[in-house]
């Protein structure tokens, strides 16, 4: 029984994935399936809700790691938003600030999207 | 001086890592650690378990993971334990991020998070097991 699941929304243009739960090696698979799915769906502005999620390990880091390159070769972004405390510590220890867009609300982050389409 | 220890044997397979985070709070929450401590314990030891589970075990999932926890008055121990492959982690580079996302790499954060979350991070092999110590102190 997996502790860790994924919801889809859209706002716009924008792929909201909602994470809720523990995200560590046994459940990172399904985070890899979810940003797979919305490759190949062509939709490549991704927007990682993270309220609900709980825990997030190295294997969960990884898969944001995998991705960034590819989604970003394609005209796409993933950002991160609403984390809470205890999870973002952790996205901060390794330094992702420095790689990705992590903002404190969802509204921020579709934002930022916003923009980026309008340069 | 006087130690409490607890144990729990785990099959090497992903699906407990959820058993041994449970297992570390509850033993770091019950010795008073702050619950900063407890989360970075029970982070550092699922790294340690999952470095055995894809590394030392190499993808078999019913050998077994032994867990010690050791609290004394002024620490908190936990020995991971395996009889897999012996792997060298003495090669760990600090990762550099951006490299990272260039070559779509995955993994190889673990050892690095044991590292900034522990206080003592070392490993021993002898006998045909291997041995991860991490240590925490208290605030």
């Amino acid at each position: 029984m997996s502790n860790f699941s994924v919801g889809f929304r859209t706002s716009g243009s924008v792929q909201i994935l909602d994470l809720h739960g523990e995200l560590d090696a046994h459940t990172a698979a399904e985070l890899e399936a979810a940003i797979q799915k919305c490759q190949q769906e062509n939709q490549v502005r991704i927007l990682i809700n993270g309220s609900d999620l709980l825990y997030i390990s190295s294997a969960g880091l990884g898969v944001f790691m995998a991705y960034i390159e590819e989604v970003r070769e394609s005209g796409g972004d993933i950002k991160i938003a609403a984390l809470q405390a205890k999870v973002f510590n952790v996205f901060d220890l390794l330094g992702f600030p420095m790689l990705f867009d992590i903002m404190e609300s969802e509204e921020e982050a579709v934002e930022k999207f916003s923009e980026a389409k309008a340069e | 001086m006087a130690s409490t220890t607890h144990t729990l044997t785990i099959p090497s397979s992903t699906r407990f890592l959820e058993d041994v985070r449970e297992f570390v709070a509850t033993h770091a929450t019950d010795a008073n650690f702050s619950k900063m401590s407890v989360e970075k314990l029970k982070m550092a030891v699922d790294e340690a378990c999952t470095n055995v589970i894809e590394h030392a075990y190499e993808g078999q999932s019913e050998q077994p993971i032994d867990i010690s926890i050791i609290v004394n008055k002024d620490k908190l121990t936990v020995l991971i334990r395996d009889k897999g492959r012996s792997f060298d982690r003495t090669d760990y580079e600090e990762p550099d991020l951006v490299q990272y996302a260039k070559s779509r790499k995955s993994g190889g954060f673990g050892v690095h998070i044991m590292k900034k979350l522990m206080d003592e991070v070392s490993y021993r092999t002898g006998g045909g097991v291997n041995e991860c110590c991490l240590i925490k102190f208290r605030d």
